[in-house]
């Protein structure tokens, strides 16, 4: 075989590579449009549905675009829809979780970084144990902790209020935090504390100095996780929440099950998105550092 | 400057006793090295100086004042981590500074007593950098300035070279004995490499399993290894330890050594060790560094018995030139291999017979079965 046919041969077996990889990357490509198209569409639906008129709803078909973007849906959601007997929107329920999600995400995210901190930097006897426990935490069904907890915020005077509703939260996430942060503190060398020990740092000045300055990574994971569960929480905040203290998860159930005759679907989707959004504007905002925290344990930085 | 007192130290966890009675005095200004093999109690030790291991036994005195129940801040002391444990949020004068500023000194102090530190170690344009930007060996320099800046009455040192190649642990080696020098303050090092120990010391303590096994200058442990394990785990390559058998009558002891091919010689004891401690048919075992021989020109002609020589013939089996020197294996019994240490330019080669003389006036003896020196110069 000479020079010039060994040539055209690699050449052709190149361009069979090309193609086949082509075919390949079609396949793929179009597999992965057909499977965001499937999970976009119901957010599509509620947005489009949010935007139209009760009219055009009931003439038009589902996935149909509205003819204007019409905002009366969204204004009559926030503040005037009936819930249950006050028609005064969901504004009032929307405050209401986050006074219930600010304290609860902050305490919670403390407490785990401290446990985090202990169980791994100042051991003591059964600390193991300890984390354990706390870990079997994670595991327990909300459900089963109802009646408990209704009792035990009875005990203390705080049931059907926002800071029993905010103590709920907080000592259901520390099991999650602390796994978290404890995960994340063992792989900081222990020569870093004593180190600092020898420095002259005491319990507080390690961590605030030198632990926590490493940490937003988990932080953010902690923080992402806590605001999420607790803005989306249902059955804490309809069993342990009253009237107009109740966060606006159980307010817009209570919205699309108010019935006054016609059933206003636009308001209902208007009311819908209302309480998605911050959860989603969270997952825009910090989610590529979620993902990093996520990971910051696996791979060595 | 200060001196530490070490009485009877001893560390358990639980029922593992992982030191026994270590007894250690050591004068203002000395280089400690402690050293042995992992696993050995040296790093426990290091850190019960420190205040970060509690003392289960004994006590730890710094300056005659015992320091065992002091929080490691209180101790005025040190420390060089192998992994540097420099924190990483801060810039290196930030790390430099973190001691004095947890003792609330104030900031232009500070300042003044950072400047200071990175001009003795040349690490002024680092001081704005963070420690991932450094590499191993600005990261070391960074590490022992952490440790400078607080001028401490002990350094301590936790293996603080082996994560850095060959080459730059050998220059820093060098500039941690130089600063040794310069500032006078007593340090204690943990090190498993042995040539570490022998360059840097002032003293060595070697340690294993947990005991002190010979506290000495770096020429008595090396000359005079109070045991076996000393003879071998000093020095590279180690003593050599050639199998002997006391023979002993009323006119006189001598050693009667087989080597070669059933061949055997009969020498004179060692001078340092008292005769008459030994026993008749008691197994020991001669200590011979590989540089206590010399090859003998076969021209020159001298008696067969002068005292304090062991001259024999022997064949060598394989050579190991490494640059200075030529070693050379000699296959002295099953299992007993015996090293020589000649000049490289000796001209021997694998399979040639050599005659050397060893020898005997600083030749160890050991006891087989205890392995302890029965030389009484220790």
């Amino acid at each position: 075989m000479n020079a010039a046919t060994d040539a055209s041969a690699i050449a052709d077996t190149v361009r069979r590579r090309r193609r086949s990889h082509l075919i390949g990357r079609i396949f793929i490509y179009s597999g992965l449009l057909l499977l965001a198209a499937f999970f976009i569409t119901p957010l599509l639906v509620m947005l489009m549905t949010s935007f139209k008129t009760m009219p055009e709803i009931r003439s038009g078909n589902l996935l149909s675009l509205p003819s204007s973007l019409n905002t009366n849906a969204w204004r009559l959601a926030w503040s005037e829809a009936c819930i249950s007997v006050s028609c005064e929107g969901l504004n009032g329920y929307f405050w209401n979780s986050i006074k219930i999600v600010f304290p609860a995400v902050v305490l919670s995210v403390a407490f785990g970084a401290l446990n985090g901190y202990v169980l791994t930097k100042w051991q003591f006897p059964g600390a193991n144990l300890v984390f354990g426990l706390m870990l079997f935490g994670c595991f327990i069904p909300f459900q089963i902790v109802l009646i408990p907890m209704a009792k035990t915020l009875g005990f203390l005077g705080i049931a059907g209020t926002t800071p029993g509703l905010v103590l709920v939260h907080f000592v259901y996430g520390i099991s999650f935090t602390t796994l978290f942060f404890r995960n994340f503190y063992v792989s900081v060398p222990d020569d870093l504390i004593k180190s600092a020990r020898i420095d002259g740092a005491g319990f507080w000045s390690i961590f605030t100095r030198i632990l926590l300055p490493l940490s937003w990574p988990i932080v953010i994971v902690a923080v992402i996780w806590q605001f999420t569960n607790v803005w989306n929480d249902f059955l804490f905040g309809v069993s342990f929440a009253a009237g107009t203290d109740q966060p606006i998860t159980v307010a817009l159930n209570n919205l699309v099950n108010t019935s006054t005759g016609v059933k206003a679907y636009n308001v209902d989707m208007a009311g819908a998105m209302i309480a998605a959004l911050p959860t989603i504007l969270v997952y825009v905002v910090a989610g590529r550092y979620f993902l990093r925290g996520l990971m910051s344990g696996a791979v060595k930085g | 400057m200060a001196s530490l007192n070490i009485n009877n130290a001893s560390k358990t966890y639980g029922k593992t006793a992982v030191l026994h009675d270590v007894d250690i005095k050591v004068g203002e200004g000395e280089f400690l090295v402690l050293v042995g093999p992992s696993g050995c109690g040296k790093s426990t030790l290091l850190n019960m100086i420190a205040g970060l291991e509690s003392v289960t036994g004994g006590t730890i005195e710094i300056d005659d004042a015992v320091v065992n129940d002091l929080p490691p801040a209180d101790r005025d002391i040190a420390m060089v981590f192998q992994s540097y444990a420099l924190y990483p949020n801060m810039t290196v004068a930030k790390n430099i500074a973190f001691g004095l500023e947890m003792r609330k000194v104030p900031k232009a102090e500070r300042q003044k007593a950072v400047a200071r530190v990175a001009e003795l170690l040349q690490i002024e344009p680092l001081l704005n950098r963070k420690p991932a930007q450094l590499s191993g060996g600005q990261r070391q320099r960074v590490a022992m300035g952490r440790a400078l800046v607080r001028d401490p009455k002990i350094f301590l040192f936790d293996e603080p070279l082996s994560n850095l190649d060959a080459k730059l642990r050998v220059e820093m080696r060098t500039e941690i004995k130089k600063l040794h020098q310069r500032l006078g303050t007593t340090i204690v090092y943990v090190t498993h490499d042995q040539i570490e120990a022998m360059t840097m010391a002032t003293r060595i303590a070697v340690m294993q399993g947990g005991y002190l096994q010979q506290l000495g200058t770096p020429k008595s442990i090396y000359d005079r290894p109070a045991n076996t394990f000393v003879a071998t785990f000093m020095g590279s390559p180690p003593m050599n330890l050639i199998p002997a058998t006391v023979s002993k009558s009323e006119a006189a002891v001598s050693l009667s050594v087989p080597y070669g091919n059933a061949k055997q010689s009969d020498i004179s004891v060692p001078a340092d060790v008292q005769t008459e401690h030994l026993a008749h048919g008691q197994e020991v075992l001669l200590g011979l560094r590989p540089e206590w021989f010399e090859l003998v020109d076969s021209q020159s002609v001298q008696a067969d018995d002068v005292t304090g020589t062991w001259r024999f013939l022997h064949q060598v089996t394989i050579t190991e030139p490494t640059g200075p020197d030529l070693l050379c294996m000699l296959n002295f019994a099953e299992r007993t291999e015996v090293v020589v240490r000649l000049d490289a330019d000796a001209g021997v080669e694998a399979g040639d017979t050599i005659e050397l003389s060893a020898l005997l006036d600083k030749a160890m003896l050991f006891d087989k079965l205890s392995g302890e020196a029965l030389n009484n110069t220790l």
